[in-house]
């Protein structure tokens, strides 16, 4: 009864994200305030809708109903209650459902929140964002109904892939679509600020918060993604380039852009047209990530072409809201006056390379993750664009960014002195050059290019950090003075240096663990020791345990550095009960050196067991720069300017927001 | 003829090899016995190794995958490097078996020609723009941005300051 509650529910969704869709548009343009009101009790009672019908289905899930076609594909009565939880959006059904529920969220949240924004402008926001959950609800009812009942209902379910199984993985999918589904706001935006033909610094302070919300999302959700794959996958791989990857990849490019030309058009009304299209873009990526998901087109064309059903309908989906967003765009962008003028060298300047460089590694990524599927259905000719091709080509693009990053913040708007902006950089510059240095003298492997990977990590960090030094006056007033400036710093500019500092920390990572990882694979017998990087081990043997829904097979390996114990290390055999599959849990120490990472391999004929063991240099880096990038985001986000709803102050009060 | 004696050879020591190396159900990624003792010959062997798509994996390479297959192109890899071949001569040989869907990094043809040639072509555009945007507002310093309300705007005010 309940699951046919839930599925009533998303049909009237649909019906109300239908009439949410035409009514405030109609009203918006006919200025009747009471056609335009009916947006927000609309965007409400889409949100409530969804969510019956979302709750619905984990309570199917957490019951273990398996009378729900769904339920019975995808989870087992013997599953750990956080799995049976996360089941619900670890299958293509569930997991737009999760889709459609935080559009909805989305939508209510501009209904709740958005008391400042002219009518017109939150009535066409509202509007539009409900087309897109009627493009979706309508994909969920007619190709991927997570509802559908079987009769006579199975004894057991099949169970959720082991590998997915996981803590990080569990709530991997949410953040990634907070992050793909926020961008529908910056979209939804975009195409109202088209329709009314108008645009101006208020838009994009309205732009900004949801931007950032989102990208913090995906920042977080892609970081869970690669965290787990590093422990879970067997070999400390933590980016491969994978399509799927990718797809999640060229949204957060196409946000990080859109977020710095969103702040050029805040603060001083330039890049007004750009930033609109990058507005669509954005979004049009994040569904194309769900194409390419959600089709099966990436494992083959030829999976897509025996079951074209989904895979067509999201791509319908996908061609009428980037086309429809273009369109208009191309239509209505003229009427978008251009603002603040401004010399190469500046703050503008720099936000533009940054969103050059940005696109520019966008569409790098864009075009070898698709130019496979492209190739093959046009010629038949089948070629693999893999991790060789991203490195050559998207690496040397970031470069340049990078080494640009920390003069950003320090130009002046409109017209900068490079010369003067250079001069606060002198600390992170020696900085950068004692370590590269140091690492040439002291590393006694590694590819030449690592010492200046290292050299440029620390370039970004420290100059991240200068541009706090110099605003707090640090070391030229007295060290009260400092704190008392730094206190009352915007938080949006805590924000970005820490968020710039993220990125010098990820590049650190990546550089350690890339260049220097340590490597040894070898047959050991228990008592057997070995070295790697400085840690013995010494092999102590394996035992049989048995978990809530599989068995598994536990090495000890004892660690010691010069004789003092360190840790111990119990890598993992694991045999799934249902789906009956193997997998492989590393044993891992972290340090912030690195991580000593041990895999448990198969017994050989002779007792002995093959083991692979790592030492991952600074690969923590990696993601705590996320981690930081995610909190810099979140304390810019609390910036009372910034803040969703805050009244904006009176002296300067916007244009575009209605004194009512 | 010295082509046939190292193919005799190769076949010889990759006999050798493959009993050596024969284990059940290898499981994951290089497996010890796969190792080759000599350092640097493994290390290209990685390298290669890295650089190769297992055929049955979604955008796995060799390296990284333990499926039974790619067992068999690592230490047919590594066999071929006993043998004496260079790297590019190992790559052509997996590429003759298999097709160059084999390659993670395609190589420069006329069908991978925009592949290659798009991020510069990008940059080339960017740069494009951008010259002429700035040449541009060079030319007319004083951008002419439009602030005057329209009649509706001016109306709307009126009748606020009215209210007051």
């Amino acid at each position: 009864m309940i699951i046919e509650i839930g599925h009533f529910a998303l049909i009237l969704a649909l019906l109300v994200a239908a009439a949410q869709m035409i009514v405030p548009a109609w009203g918006a343009q006919k200025r009747d305030r009471r056609l335009m009101a009916f947006g927000e009790p609309a965007a409400l009672s889409q949100l409530a809708l969804i969510l019956i019908s979302f709750l619905a289905l984990m309570h199917a899930y957490v019951t273990s109903d398996f009378s729900v076609a769904n339920v019975a594909a995808n989870s087992h009565s013997s599953k750990p209650l956080i799995y049976r939880i996360s089941g619900v959006w670890g299958n293509h059904e569930g997991s737009m459902l999760l889709w459609v529920l935080i559009l909805a969220v989305f939508g209510a949240a501009v209904a709740v929140f958005g008391n400042n924004l002219p009518a017109t402008l939150k009535a066409n926001v509202l509007a539009v964002q409900s087309s897109v959950a009627v493009a979706f609800l309508l994909f969920i009812l007619i190709t991927s109904n997570p509802f559908e009942r079987l009769d006579p209902a199975p004894f057991d379910g099949n169970g959720l892939n082991p590998i997915l199984q996981d803590p990080a993985l569990a709530f991997h999918p949410p953040f990634l679509y907070m992050g793909y589904v926020g961008f529908s706001m910056a979209f939804s935006f975009a195409v109202a600020a088209l329709i009314e033909g108008r645009t101006d610094a208020a838009w994009a302070r309205w732009v900004r918060p949801w931007t950032l919300l989102a990208w913090m999302c995906l920042t977080i959700g892609i970081a869970m993604g690669s965290w787990w794959a590093y422990y879970e996958l067997g070999w400390g791989g933590w980016w491969f380039w994978d399509p799927v990857e990718n797809a999640s990849f060229m949204p957060w490019l196409a946000g990080t852009a859109l977020l710095h030309s969103a702040l050029v058009m805040e603060k001083r009304e330039a890049l007004k047209v750009w930033t609109i299209l990058l507005a669509i873009l954005t979004f049009s990526l994040s569904l194309m990530g769900t194409f390419l998901v959600r089709s099966g087109v990436l494992s083959s064309v030829h999976a897509f072409a025996v079951d074209p059903g989904r895979g067509v309908f999201v791509l319908s989906i996908m061609m009428l809201f980037t086309g429809g967003g273009l369109a208009l765009f191309s239509y209505r962008a003229r009427e978008l006056q251009q603002g603040g003028v401004f010399s190469p060298i500046s703050r503008e300047g720099a936000l533009v390379l940054n969103n050059v460089l940005l696109t520019i590694a966008c569409v790098t990524v864009l075009v070898g993750t698709l130019y496979p599927l492209a190739l093959e259905s046009l010629t038949g000719a089948k070629i693999s664009v893999g991790a060789p091709y991203f490195n050559m080509t998207f690496v040397p693009l970031m470069l340049p960014l990078l080494l640009a990053l920390p003069l950003g913040p320090l130009l002046a708007w409109k017209r900068a002195d490079l010369a003067a902006v250079m001069e606060r950089l002198v600390a992170a510059a020696v900085l950068a050059a004692l370590v590269l240095v140091a690492v040439f003298a002291y590393a006694e492997r590694g590819p030449w290019l690592a010492p200046f990977g290292f050299a440029i990590g620390v370039w970004v960090m420290v100059g991240a950090l200068s541009e706090i030094a110099f605003r707090i006056k640090l070391g030229q007033a007295p060290a009260a003075e400092s704190w008392r400036r730094l206190i009352n710093l915007p938080r949006a500019s805590i924000g970005t240096t820490l968020a710039h500092f993220g990125v010098g920390l990820m590049v650190m990572g990546i550089v350690g663990t890339t260049a220097y990882k340590s490597e040894a694979i070898l047959l050991m017998k228990p008592g057997d020791k070995t070295e790697i990087a400085g840690f013995e081990l010494a092999f102590k043997g394996a035992a049989p345990s048995k978990g809530p829904n599989y068995t598994e097979s536990i090495g000890v390996f004892d660690v010691t550095r010069g004789g003092a114990p360190v840790t111990r290390l119990e890598p993992s055999k694991r045999i799934y009960d249902a789906p009956p599959q193997p997998t492989s849990e590393a044993g891992i120490y972290a340090a912030w050196s690195g991580d000593l990472y041990a895999v448990l391999g198969d017994q050989q004929p002779d007792g002995g067991f093959a083991v692979r063991l790592y030492f991952h240099p600074l690969v923590r880096c990696i993601w705590f720069g996320a981690l930081i990038m995610f909190f810099g985001g979140a304390i810019s986000l609390s910036d009372r300017r910034l803040r969703v709803g805050a009244p904006s102050r009176a002296s300067r009060a916007p244009a575009g927001v209605p004194a009512e | 003829m010295r082509r046939l004696a190292r193919r005799i050879l190769s076949a010889a020591i990759a006999g050798v090899f493959v009993a050596s190396v024969v284990q059940p159900d290898p499981v994951y990624a290089v497996t010890p016995q796969e190792v080759l003792p000599d350092k640097a010959l493994e290390k290209r062997a990685r390298d290669l190794s890295a650089g190769l798509r297992c055929l049955v994996c979604q955008n796995q390479s060799i390296d990284d995958s333990d499926a039974p297959l790619a067992h068999d192109l690592r230490v047919l890899v590594r066999e071929r490097l006993t043998a004496g071949d260079s790297d590019q001569e190992v790559r052509d040989f997996v590429v003759a078996r298999y097709g160059e869907f084999v390659l993670l990094k395609p190589p420069f043809s006329a069908a991978t020609l925009l592949l290659w040639l798009m991020p510069l072509i990008a940059l080339a555009g960017a740069v494009l723009i951008l010259w002429n945007a700035f040449g541009r507002t060079r030319q007319t310093p004083v951008a002419v941005s439009d602030n005057r309300l329209s009649p509706e705007e001016q109306a709307a005010l009126d009748a606020l300051l009215k209210k007051d």
